[in-house]
């Protein structure tokens, strides 16, 4: 029975999801304006992989995180000032102008690329995290082109829990329609899995967790290898907000029987 | 020269139907093969695939099937082999398939074998000057895009619910099966269930006509100051019961079991509705005690009808977000409407 895991978290940034998103056409295609000013944090799906795989890893002895995320440096390096106090882990950052518009399969690319090439990866023993989707594309495809270059053929994906079982075996229960959940045994790794929320908060943020990151984050991120993207891979014809503002009635001081027997009409109303 | 165009589904949990969103998917392909006067062929996966090719006989199109017990259930590997034996027979130019969760699992990869590309979640294929394009949402529906891709093989992923479901009498299907061989490295994950709440905690109806939005102020304090949590739960679960609704709940309210919080036992984060959650399809939505905020209501997106219940005047929802919003005290409203819908159901 294996004891220890190589955990690579493929994660990428999105906007704070507090922010006005408003698209804009460049030379490259289509962009959010101001995007280098948007706050950014770590993909919210992806953010739950990464604390899926610390605590993983902390109760495997041996094992070890990798977080690799293909993002602009200056973002990425911001993002990482809050992330890295909140798990361990080994940056692998890519310098690449990776957003929502960018095609998959290239970003997929130079994920899998850099894996191959992170130095003493046991790729018998790998667990490869992700978020299902990005809250930027939302596509959930990145990750399983990711896991074809990689070869991987056990992939799992809107994962919400992970139990090792005594024989070494994985128990995984994905997102299925209706609010329920497939249940799958894999035999060990290697394997893929795309994480919804799973089961865990999101870690306090520890200094001391930070500061030991840190001493790794900020070298990395120096020495971070640029990535390029394809402007021609896909072609936007349009990128729109939608426009529907409704014209919203407000009902006061009216008693509750009668709010009641008018929300009962409208449910009633076919 | 005509496009070769394949649609690809799986059997249902019946194994004897397709799910609703493959007769959906198979609607769109065939308006695209006629648009872009292209061959159709279907590929269906399952144990058996003879009951599921009949109710698609009258398409007219070929049909081939991969069946047999490793196919029965999803699984990554199996569903990939077949997928990819299907579509080495047809050397597709583009392949629709239904965004159910286990194609979804399945397509990109599969698009990756094919150096082709792959889309998913597409809301609507059309042609424009000819060309096709695909429609989509980005940044968890807040932007939204139509595309259209030169490489080929181009596999689209259709969002359930978006596109009329094709329909057809039955008929004696002619299947070609097309044989695949797993190897033993693509079994190394077995099918062990599906595990659903009992029928009773069953909260999530993807097919209910009312989503049913709990906020996170059904978990605080209230005008005598204390907490009425067990109150709450049986509103919310007599609500559900009465009406048939689908539950979902915002961030906050979802995020605050997780934290071992107080909570409503039955909110998980597979209620959760919004920019971090689901982005269900209802004909209408019904918020109470939940502010509003983009973030969640980006996850409103397909809701048609919107009412919201509120004690707060100026919350997100009477900001153009909803068509109604009644400032009240939702306890009040949902208990006398339980009793109005439960006095409904006796007649």
């Amino acid at each position: 029975m294996r004891n220890a895991y190589h955990i690579v978290v493929c994660a990428g940034i999105v906007p704070d999801p507090l922010q006005t998103l408003e698209p804009v056409t460049t030379p490259t295609g289509p962009a959010l304006k101001n995007e280098m000013m948007l706050p950014a944090v770590l993909d919210p799906w992806a953010s739950h992989a990464l604390y899926e795989a610390a605590n993983l890893a902390a109760h495997a002895t041996g094992s070890k995180v990798w977080l690799v995320s293909a993002a602009p440096k200056a973002k990425l390096q911001q993002v990482m000032m809050n992330v890295a106090q909140k798990a361990s882990f080994e940056l692998i950052p890519i310098d690449a102008p990776a957003n929502g518009f960018a095609d998959a399969h290239a970003v997929a690319g130079m994920l899998a690329d850099a894996i191959q090439a992170i130095p003493g990866l046991d790729r018998s023993g790998l667990l490869l995290f992700g978020g299902w989707e990005s809250a930027s594309r939302g596509a959930g495809v990145t990750m399983q082109l990711v896991g074809e270059q990689l070869g991987i053929m056990d992939q799992f994906q809107g994962v919400d829990q992970l139990t090792i079982r005594p024989d070494g075996s994985f128990e995984i229960l994905e997102r299925i329609e209706g609010g329920r959940h497939l249940v799958s045994i894999c035999q060990g790794p290697p394997a893929l899995l795309g994480w919804a929320t799973g089961n865990l908060p999101e870690p306090k943020n520890n200094p001391q967790i930070g500061m030991v990151n840190m001493r790794t984050v900020m070298p990395a991120l120096q020495k971070a290898k640029p990535g390029t993207l394809p402007h021609d891979a896909v072609r936007y014809l349009s990128v729109t907000p939608p426009k529907q503002q409704r014209q919203t009635r407000i009902v006061k001081d009216r008693p509750a029987d009668e709010i009641a027997a008018e929300l009962l009409a409208w449910i009633l109303q076919e | 020269m005509s496009p070769n165009i394949l649609f690809v589904a799986h059997v249902d949990e019946s194994g004897t139907a397709l799910p609703k969103a493959a007769y959906e998917a198979l609607g769109a392909a065939l308006d695209v093969a006629k648009q872009l006067e292209g061959s159709l062929t279907i590929g269906l996966i399952g144990e058996t695939v003879q009951a599921v090719a009949n109710t698609v006989a009258a398409t007219g199109a070929r049909i081939l099937g991969v069946s047999g017990s490793d196919f029965a259930q999803p699984r990554y590997a199996s569903d990939a082999a077949a997928v990819e034996a299907i579509a080495t027979l047809v050397a597709p130019d583009i392949v629709i398939a239904p965004g159910t969760s286990r194609f979804l699992r399945v397509i990109p990869g599969v698009a990756g074998r094919f150096k082709g590309r792959v889309d998913t979640h597409l809301t609507s294929l059309d042609l424009a000057d000819g060309v096709l394009t695909a429609r989509r949402w980005f940044y968890r529906q807040r932007l939204e895009a139509v595309l259209e891709r030169t490489a080929r093989p181009w596999f689209l992923a259709m969002e359930p619910g978006c596109h009329e479901a094709w329909a057809g009498a039955t008929a004696t299907a002619e299947v070609q099966i097309v044989p695949v061989l797993l190897p033993a490295e693509a079994k190394r994950t077995a099918f062990a269930g599906v595990r659903a709440p009992t029928a009773d905690a069953q909260t999530i109806r993807p097919d209910a006509k009312l989503l049913f939005v709990a906020g996170a102020g059904w978990s605080k304090k209230q005008a005598d100051g204390k907490t009425h949590l067990p109150e709450a739960e049986a509103v919310i679960l007599d609500f559900l019961r009465n009406s048939g609704a689908s539950l979902g709940g915002s961030k906050s309210l979802v995020d605050q079991s997780g934290e071992n919080q107080a909570v409503l036992r039955f909110m998980t984060h597979l209620n959760q509705v919004g920019q971090t959650g689901a982005t269900p399809r209802h004909p209408k939505g019904l918020s109470t005690c939940c502010h509003g905020e983009e973030p969640h209501v980006v996850g409103w997106r397909f809701i048609n009808e919107r009412r919201a219940v509120n004690l707060d005047p100026n919350c997100g929802w009477a900001r153009g977000k909803a068509d109604v919003v009644y400032v009240a005290d939702a306890f009040q409203v949902m208990a006398k409407l339980n009793r109005l819908l439960a006095a409904k159901a006796l007649k």
